[in-house]
């Protein structure tokens, strides 16, 4: 096992549900607080002292709310799919259960993103919804969100129902790009993406650091709410351990 | 025993991948077409599609020829998709699938040889009979090479990505409305770029960028659909 000490110990103790449900729950207080500041921050930040846009005025402000969801929602998917892989050839059962926790999160991302786009196209565009290129692929994620989610409930033995969804999530990862693209040649009317890794951002400093806070604040929040979740899953699907026993014990006894 | 192993090594080698290809080819071929009233099914259900637009939206021919390439492609997909449950199922019901899950060949071939099988007698099927019900649809002769050639090349495709989701559900007593969940999404593109071709082809504009599309979305699937489905199969039986 020598080739193992490169990774830190608690790495490998994340694939115990003991250890994971343990560790999770000494980072949940750490990452709360962290999603509650960054979040609270940010949307005052952006709500009251950005400045407004020269054409759209103070409409535009739902972006601090739009673009990390939509963010988080493609993030999300990556993840579960990734999760899943790992589930799948390793047969780690944590990983299934992030993997199943992730997909329910994604969706709800989706729909927010989804939501604000339509609250903010109605004053922009003129419409609740417009057939554009961006807005239809997140349908589709979300539809691909909905198919996995169908299929882990459809099938009743547990491991089964983590292996199928995580075949489902992997073909629908090869796909996104694939559907994005089509999506994009087939029709387009929605503005370019506001972040890019290789490019500066087109929006002056006070506008988009507030959104960078957001998104953050998004990612901590993610990662509170799938912890809280995997925690869950952890303690149901292990249910018969002795472990949990000690601690639901232990818990109800303070 | 060692004679035993090397006997049945050795007819293993006597048939190929080609012959195992062939083999399941046939196979599926015959047992298909001996159930005729599923052969037909998917080919009335498209005539049927395309009945309700006129009826639905307007009989009015101009109107009707624009609707025509969006239509008869979303037809064509929802036929495949309506016959693609049964790709797998019957094999299930009687056992002949774990046999297949089990023998010691390339689960790969079985899988391509079987997704062929169910094309030529519903995609290919389709592609035939699609200019004639194009005809009641008004769409300009100049679209039908468009439309052939785009349902010829994009049909395999949802043949291979709803054998997937075939596969997927092949285990669960109601997988008719489930795989149209997993799938629908995933048949996007395809309709999108099919769609595309047919519209150039009606307005005269060059479609091999089209089809071209259509032809690496195939090969794609060629490659990577046969691994999921094998894999989507072998956790079905065992789940």
């Amino acid at each position: 096992m020598s080739d193992k000490k490169w990774m830190p110990r608690w790495f490998y103790q994340l694939a115990s549900p003991r250890w994971c449900y343990q560790i999770c729950g000494k980072l949940l207080p750490g990452f709360t607080i962290a999603a509650l500041v960054l979040l609270i921050g940010g949307t005052v930040w952006a709500l009251l002292f950005a400045p407004a846009d020269y054409q759209q005025g103070n409409s535009f402000r739902i972006i601090y709310l739009h673009v990390p969801s939509a963010i988080l929602a493609q993030s999300c998917y990556m993840l579960m799919a990734i999760a899943g892989a790992i589930g799948l050839i390793w047969k780690m059962k944590v990983a299934d259960m992030v993997a199943k926790s992730c997909a329910p999160v994604g969706a709800s991302l989706a729909v927010l993103a989804l939501l604000t786009g339509a609250i903010w196209g109605k004053p922009t565009w003129g419409s609740w919804w417009v057939w554009d290129a961006r807005l239809t692929s997140m349908l589709i994620l979300f539809f691909l969100y909905l198919g996995v989610m169908a299929l882990n409930s459809a099938i009743e033995s547990e491991s089964t129902a983590a292996q199928a969804s995580a075949v489902l999530a992997l073909v629908g990862l090869v796909n996104i790009p694939i559907i994005k693209y089509s999506v994009e040649w087939w029709n387009t009317l929605h503005q370019p993406a506001t972040f890019k890794l290789t490019e500066k951002p087109a929006m002056p400093a006070e506008m988009w650091l507030p959104l960078l806070v957001m998104v953050v604040g998004f990612y901590l929040f993610f990662a509170v709410t799938l912890m809280m979740r995997l925690r869950n899953e952890i303690l149901r699907r292990e249910r018969r351990a002795g472990w949990v026993k000690e601690i639901l014990l232990s818990n109800s006894a303070v | 025993m060692a004679d035993l192993l090397t006997n049945a090594a050795a007819e293993q080698a006597q048939i190929g991948p080609g012959g195992l290809f062939m083999a399941t080819l046939r196979r599926d071929l015959m047992l298909s077409l001996r159930r005729k009233s599923e052969l037909v099914n998917p080919l009335i259900f498209f005539l049927m599609v395309i009945t309700l637009f006129p009826l639905g939206v307007s009989p009015e021919p101009g109107f009707l020829a624009q609707l025509a390439p969006g239509a008869l492609w979303v037809a064509a997909l929802l036929a495949t998709l309506l016959s693609m449950d049964g790709l797998f199922r019957t094999d299930f019901d009687d056992g002949s699938l774990e046999q297949l899950l089990l023998s010691p060949q390339p689960l790969f071939i079985v899988v391509l040889a079987k997704v062929l099988a169910h094309w030529m007698l519903s995609g290919l099927a389709l592609t035939l009979v699609a200019p004639v019900i194009a005809v009641m649809l008004f769409l300009p002769a100049e679209g039908m090479p468009g439309l052939m050639l785009s349902l010829l090349i994009g049909t395999p495709t949802l043949s291979l990505v709803g054998a997937i989701g075939a596969a997927l559900t092949v285990g669960l007593k109601r997988g008719g409305v489930l795989i149209s969940l997993l799938v629908l999404p995933l048949y996007i593109p395809v309709l999108i770029f099919g769609t595309s071709a047919v519209q150039a082809a009606v307005t005269g504009l060059p479609l091999g960028g089209y089809l071209a599309l259509l032809g690496a979305l195939l090969a794609l699937g060629l490659a990577l659909a046969p691994l999921a489905i094998g894999a989507a199969l072998r956790i079905s039986v065992s789940g």
